[in-house]
């Protein structure tokens, strides 16, 4: 009877420890799986040429990556821009001035806005925004913009990542002994003086891992940008321009990939690098986030 | 001392600013939704199928995507549920919790979890093209379990790690063994299984970029795993580009159903885990 059960507990260990290895084993296999399709692409192309050049002609087989990592660049730039200064605010008071009541309304708001899907915030970026930057914004800067734009993209991605830059810096903050903050009140400095020269200084590497994550998210997002980035092969010049991050690339082509040779190659080089720069950063936070989280738990 | 007291004053006033528009960006965007979508919610919009062609067509409705979308987040959440909870039991109860192996995979899962779906999408639709598979249900609920399998884990790792330490020594001091003392933890944990589930299907429900390439696109219900379907994010993505002003509205009245499918999921999500932690602090 005993052994019975010890080989059941045995037994559900391997299948266990099977599942786990498979299911983390995902990272590897996608990366393998991606590379491995990619490598037409630089046999034919160096990777220097690829990540550099701006022909991108994929019927005479010339693939140049530069417009669509400048636009993805451009996207994300404006992003945080926007999102970090704000969302740090914010962060600040919900954590040190909100009293309890109003701090219990607006943190579901919060979570509210991280459960919207990406394509909702497209539609909201088509409707609301794109018209905006073509009726009320645009025309003080440049003669003529038809809105979609990598601003618009900006705005867009700047608000989806909201969410998950304060939910991460308010426990971060959370986690800012009071004795510190107490000590430098005690000592005269106003609240904004000891947040500026205490919580800030201290909360630092929390800020940068939120902020290596918002990039992250912000590289990868494909539908809702795409839907307001305008979308041409260009580098763009100035906010008012079209872009065409990576992700809008893979997501707009897929279908006639397999028609022309090389383009499913050069595509899948595009998906490997997202992965492989998502990765690098995901890897980079969460370390940083996970020893922030030991230090608080000693 | 005036100036410190300036600064303050100035400071907080851009912090109350700031405030609200984050959390007034959410108001912003729901408001859009509904008074875009509103005027076009009829019966006939979650009750018919499209007639005439999802792009051209302009009768019916979307229960092609709704049913779809069910299929996909549902089947994907299931798939997902059958491999997660055996992580997470064996993060927790074989790998002790706390070791450095635990530590290592819960990082995994979380760059996992950080990985766009566009990717997964790509991935996806590789191994399709590999094993000869076309678009269809099937590839669509195996691309969204990759994107559900991270949330599932680190929701139930964290749920696991709230079951107090003397309930499990106190089984494991009766002589159960480690897979039995997990069934008691996991008759503990219910209700942040569901919390997990609900989490795992709002993603799935709302996600277009890795059913893009593996679901395909149908006007028609599927009636097996190897039909192409429709989703609601797809029938939104697809539908606002048409020129005709009906299959605009297809696409504003299906925003309106995700948004709201959604945001009760969110909403009972929230009201869950907090009664759960209620449950556990006691």
């Amino acid at each position: 009877m005993t052994s019975l059960r010890l080989l059941k507990d045995k037994i559900y260990a391997k299948i266990m420890l099977i599942f786990t290895i498979l299911s983390v084993a995902v990272v590897l296999v996608v990366g393998i799986g991606l590379y491995l399709k990619s490598v037409p692409v630089l046999n034919k192309l160096s990777l220097y040429t690829l990540l550099t050049s701006s022909v991108w002609k994929p019927l005479k087989g010339l693939f140049g990556f530069f417009p669509f990592i400048m636009g993805t660049l451009w996207v994300t730039g404006i992003a945080i821009i926007i999102a970090l200064p704000l969302c740090l605010l914010t962060s600040f008071y919900i954590t040190e001035y909100a009293p309890k009541r109003i701090k219990r309304i607006l943190v579901p708001f919060v979570n509210l806005l991280s459960g919207i899907p990406p394509v909702i915030f497209g539609v909201w970026g088509v409707l609301f925004i794109v018209p905006l930057i073509q009726d009320h914004i645009a025309p003080h800067f440049v003669e003529f913009s038809t809105g979609y734009s990598v601003l618009a993209g900006g705005i867009v991605l700047a608000v989806m990542i909201f969410p998950l830059i304060v939910s991460i810096i308010c426990e971060v903050l959370n986690t800012i002994p009071r004795d510190l903050k107490d000590a430098s009140l005690a000592l005269g400095a106003t609240k904004w003086e000891t947040i500026r020269k205490v919580s800030l200084r201290k909360a630092k590497p929390g800020i940068i891992a939120a902020t290596v994550l918002a990039v992250s998210r912000a590289f990868g997002e494909t539908i809702a940008v795409l839907m307001v980035c305008g979308n041409t092969a260009e580098v763009p010049h100035s906010v008012f321009d079209a872009g065409y991050p990576l992700p809008a690339l893979i997501a707009n082509n897929y279908g006639e990939m397999l028609s022309i040779p090389m383009y499913d190659s050069a595509l899948m080089f595009a998906a490997f690098l997202l992965f492989i720069i998502i990765l690098l950063f995901n890897i980079i936070s969460r370390v940083i986030l996970a020893r922030l989280e030991r230090r608080l738990a000693l | 001392m005036i100036r410190r007291k300036l600064e303050e004053n100035f400071f907080r006033v851009l912090m109350v600013l700031a405030t609200i528009l984050v959390t007034g960006s959410f108001f912003l965007i729901v408001g859009t939704i509904l008074y875009r979508g509103v005027p076009f919610m009829t019966w006939d919009m979650v009750s018919k199928i499209p007639g005439g062609g999802f792009y051209i067509g302009k009768e019916g409705g979307v229960l092609n995507a709704i049913v779809g979308s069910l299929y996909v987040a549902g089947g994907a959440t299931i798939l997902g549920l059958f491999i997660s909870i055996p992580v997470a039991i064996y993060i927790n109860m074989y790998l002790g919790g706390r070791t450095w192996l635990a530590n290592a995979l819960r990082i995994a899962f979380d760059v996992l979890f950080g990985i766009p779906s566009i990717v997964y999408g790509a991935f996806g639709f590789l191994i399709m093209v590999y094993f000869g598979i076309r678009a269809s249900l099937l590839g669509g609920i195996v691309a969204v379990t990759l994107l559900v399998i991270p949330i599932l884990v680190r929701t139930l790792d964290e749920v696991i790690r709230t079951v107090p330490r003397e309930l499990r020594d106190a089984t494991s001091a009766l002589g159960a063994t480690r897979w039995e003392t997990a069934k008691v933890v996991i008759r503990q944990i219910r209700p942040g299984v569901f919390t997990a589930i609900l989490l795992s299907f709002g993603r799935a429900v709302g996600d277009v970029a890795s059913v893009l390439f593996t679901a395909g696109f149908s006007d028609n219900i599927p009636t097996s795993l190897h039909q192409p379907t429709a989703t609601l994010p797809l029938a939104i993505f697809f539908q606002l580009g048409s020129p005709v002003a009906e299959v605009q509205g297809r696409a504003y009245a299906s925003a309106l159903i995700l948004t709201i499918i959604v945001l009760i999921i969110t909403v009972l999500s929230s009201i869950l885990a907090k009664q759960f932690s209620k449950n556990t602090s006691r």
